[in-house]
């Protein structure tokens, strides 16, 4: 059995140390919100944190995640909607909707380290993959999402 | 004109004896259902087959179409709501059990020889007959651009039955006369503006009132909701992960299954052994799928290793197993040459002069995989004689067909439900998952099975945009174009979507929208398409045949507009001189672009226009380069008159999703053949366009006077990517004919 936190909680899960934390979350653990979308880091749809870290759970084995802490989508406002998320309806962003999960919590773990990010910034580090091309309103709502984290503190 | 001819001829053969149209006769009518017709909880009342009320004071609507991120809920909803004088705050939506009266007409209609800005009696007519044949015929399914064209009148007439029975309703509740009462903000209130009721009061009183001729729909000053934004009702589940995808389907008892598909194209898996004799714990049975074999087990990921590490596979190979693409573009050259023409078509009177100078232009456009971000996926379950399906898709009526036909049951014993789609573009209208999974479904009875392909096996198993070649040719004397003339060849997606979906017969023609007739004014064109059979299966991508031949014809139109020595938007407006509609687009989106205005060296705009599905589109791309071969997409200006528009915000955000899923292709997309298969597997080697990539879009909606609504989930596409070779060639003077778009 190997031990993780999951969103907040205690899960013990009996998986193979090599399966990837991705498949554990959907398949032992029933947690749905991160996406399957390539399967070898290249799309984003997948990402989750990590002791607070973006990471794309496709491709990070079982065993890297043991005793951390994961945060999914759903455990991303503790609740309530968190600022990303409220940015998110404000612009309206999603299509599809299915790479949304992965952008947000990516974003989420980005505006912590760049809490006032250009254009450039965005650019560099948010390169997940949307095929239904809302990267025009996910530009917008990362800008909002600054604004309402930067009233909030 | 041969539109009257074609007209009549589709009057004669549907409609012999048929005299006036009335609301008893109406297709509108035929179309609005019966208050039991959806699912009815104890605290809610149907009100006719698309909405029914709750005491909680909600309105719920349905929507028989597949929500894949074109807003699809909202905009129908809006229908219903902006006649029945809902607020938008009560609206909830629902899948409907699949009937007659939500089957998408409009899909039917748009096959109908009337171009897009005819109206009139016959049309009126025609379109009634087409519904009701629709009823019968029709399949409930999403695509081509049709839900709310589709939607338009019949879910207006549902809202504003809707309204006159929660009126009348409000009137027996309350003894007071209908005259007195109106409805306002989703409450029954007096002419003087007093409230009588909720809708949710009315739950009780609804029952045993007649069915009535609904009020005139409203005129198009009178909508409130109609042409504004409200919230879109998928948001707020997609933001926190509670959207359910296919793959989010979860069952008591769920088994997954892996899948490999055979490596060439037509082949299959004929035997199998399993590595050390016995299968491994987690795996429960190994079965040979309609094109593939699956590993089914408790775990998705320990079956798709399993496929890779555990298992013999025999495979039959298909017809053509040593195919690779320069063999296939050498066929393809000769069939330009040589080969027999299905489809010739002329437009105008052939010049007799032979002219004074030729413009000759070759193009290729390639195979392309559609790539939705979730990678296909079915769920199935199978007992007793019957059948359940859980699965993304764009046609409930098509996987109830192949589900029955695979099982070998009744249609009626087979149930579908329509989960959320992570992306359609055509690729989810096909039913090949439906296949694998009911096969795998019958061999564990009672076990719902869940198919997930990988990403490798979504990009190698597609059903793809045709690869297509075309050869245009102009005559021009003393500056003066007098005759264009194109000859294409591509395979027919509608002849390979019928074969291997019901079985139909190929008919040997262009799918129609890959041979529609040019906006221009040109004094003679001639079309000759040249449809070849192969072995790589072609299926609706995204835009179908508009999506190459807009290529072809706008790249066409800039080469010509040069050898005129005129600048591209300049000659596009002197063709366009007799089409005010489509004038006005090309107009406004060169405005908007600053088309004209000085750019840096080594930069360039290019301009293109299209229509398909009802709607009119032009884009200017703005491209910088730099080194003769690093190229930007800086900025794509797009103008679009889809008539009357439902929620704006869906229009801007449909052109910009089409701009970006035509941008991958423009830049990157290319599926390339190699034994009889296909060489890219995942996103490192079929790349799309990520956000740092994205170019600065702006929209503008073209007010327009038309009455007849458009589609938008397509036309964005088809225009960008002649607009980004157009500009590549003002930018560096170099005519890129092939995509994707090469500089290097």
């Amino acid at each position: 059995m190997i031990a993780l936190l999951v969103n907040g909680q205690k899960r013990e899960v009996d998986a193979p140390a090599d399966k990837p934390l991705l498949w554990v979350l959907r398949e032992d653990l029933n947690v749905l919100g991160p996406k399957f979308g390539c399967g070898i880091a290249a799309c984003g749809a997948c990402t989750v944190h990590v002791d607070g870290v973006a990471s794309r759970s496709c491709s990070l084995p079982l065993s890297a995640a043991a005793g951390k802490s994961i945060v999914t989508i759903e455990g991303l406002g503790e609740g309530r909607l968190h600022a990303v998320q409220r940015a998110w309806i404000e612009e309206q962003a999603p299509q599809c909707g299915y790479c949304q999960p992965g952008f947000i919590m990516a974003t989420a773990a980005f505006l912590k380290d760049k809490p006032k990010p250009t254009d450039q910034e965005i650019d560099e580090a948010l390169t997940n993959i949307c095929r239904c091309g809302t990267y025009g309103a996910i530009r917008r709502a990362i800008h909002r999402a600054a604004v309402i984290l930067a009233g909030a503190s | 004109m041969k539109w009257t001819r074609r007209k009549a001829i589709v009057l004669g053969a549907l409609g012999a004896g048929f005299v006036g149209v009335g609301w008893w006769f109406s297709y509108e009518r035929d179309r609005l259902g019966r208050r039991d017709l959806l699912n009815i909880k104890p605290d809610e009342a149907g009100l006719n087959g698309w909405v029914k009320i709750a005491r909680d004071n909600s309105v719920t609507v349905a929507i028989p179409r597949a929500e894949m991120g074109q807003g699809v809920q909202t905009a129908l909803a809006m229908l219903v709501a902006e006649e029945m004088d809902a607020r938008w705050e009560q609206i909830r939506v629902e899948e409907p059990p699949e009937h007659g009266v939500h089957r998408n007409v409009e899909i039917l209609i748009d096959g109908l020889p009337f171009s897009p800005e005819e109206t009139g009696t016959v049309v009126d007519i025609a379109h009634w007959m087409a519904g009701k044949l629709g009823g019968v015929l029709g399949v409930s399914a999403t695509g081509g651009s049709t839900s709310v064209r589709d939607a338009w009148l019949p879910m207006r007439t549902a809202g504003a039955v809707a309204r006159d029975l929660l009126l009348r309703a409000a009137a027996r509740k309350t003894a007071i006369p209908v005259g007195q009462l109106t409805v306002v903000d989703g409450e029954i209130r007096r002419r003087d503006g007093s409230t009588v009721a909720t809708f949710g009061e009315l739950v009780d009183f609804v029952d045993g009132l007649s069915s009535m001729p609904p009020p005139p729909l409203k005129k198009p000053s009178e909508f409130r909701l109609i042409g504004t934004s409200p919230p879109r009702i998928d948001i707020p589940a997609k933001v926190v992960g509670a959207a359910t995808f296919g793959i989010d389907v979860r069952l008591p008892g769920l088994l997954y299954a892996a899948v490999r598909n055979a490596p060439t194209f037509g082949g299959s898996a004929t035997a199998f052994s399993i590595k050390g004799g016995t299968l491994p714990k987690g795996i429960e049975r190994v079965v040979i799928v309609p094109g593939g074999i699956a590993a089914i087990g408790t775990s998705w990921w320990q079956a798709e290793r399993f496929l890779d590490d555990g298992l013999d596979v025999t495979w039959q190979a298909g017809p053509e197993p040593t195919l690779d693409s320069a063999t296939l573009w050498t066929r393809y050259e000769q069939l330009l040459q040589t080969g027999t023409v299905a489809l010739k078509r002329e437009l105008g009177h052939e010049p007799e002069s032979r002219g004074t100078q030729t413009v000759e232009a070759t193009y290729r456009a390639p195979y392309l995989a559609h790539a939705t971000m979730e990678p296909m996926n079915c769920t199935a379950r199978a007992e007793g004689g019957k059948v359940e399906v859980w699965m993304p898709n764009q046609s409930p009526t098509l996987v109830r067909l192949v589900a029955s036909q695979v099982a070998n049951v009744a249609q009626a014993d087979v149930a579908v439900h329509t989960t959320f789609l992570g992306g359609g573009f055509g690729r989810r209208a096909e039913t090949d998952l439906v296949r694998q999974a009911v096969t795998s479904a019958l061999a564990l009875p009672g076990r719902p099975v869940q198919v997930l392909w990988s990403r490798e096996e979504d990009i190698r198993h597609d059903c793809y945009r045709p690869m297509a070649l075309a050869r245009w040719t102009a005559t021009l004397a003393d500056g003066k174009l007098l005759a264009v003339a194109k000859r294409q060849v591509s395979q027919s997606v509608t002849d390979g979507f019928g074969a291997r979906t019901v079985g139909l017969p190929a008919q040997g023609q262009p799918e129609g929208n890959a041979v529609e007739n040019p906006a221009y004014g040109f004094p003679y064109y001639r079309l000759e398409a040249i449809v070849p059979e192969g072995p790589v299966p072609v299926g609706f991508w995204r835009s179908v045949g508009h999506s190459h031949t807009a290529f072809f014809d706008e790249s066409f139109i800039d080469e010509l507009s040069a050898a005129l020595k005129k600048d591209p938007f300049e000659f596009r407006r002197e063709l366009l001189a007799n089409r005010p509609r489509y004038l006005k687009v090309l107009e406004v989106a060169a405005k908007e672009a600053g088309w004209g205005t000085p750019l840096p060296a080594g930069s360039g705009r290019g301009i293109a226009l299209r229509a398909s599905f009802g709607s009119i589109v032009a884009q200017v791309a703005e491209v910088s380069v730099t080194d003769g071969k690093n190229l930007k997409v800086e900025r794509v200006t797009c103008a679009i008159d889809c008539g009357p528009v439902v929620h704006p915000a869906i229009v801007r955000a449909q052109m910009e999703s089409g701009i970006v899923y035509g941008l991958s292709a423009a830049l990157f997309g290319e599926i390339t053949l190699a034994d009889g298969g296909v060489e890219q597997a995942n996103f490192t080697d079929y790349r799309v366009v990520q956000l740092a990539e994205a170019p600065a879009l702006s929209v503008h909606i073209v007010a327009s006077d038309s009455p007849v609504i458009g589609g938008v989930g397509e036309p964005g596409t088809p225009p960008i990517a002649p607009a980004l070779a157009n500009a590549l060639f003002a930018a560096t003077g170099r005519r890129l004919r092939t995509l994707p778009l090469r500089l290097a």
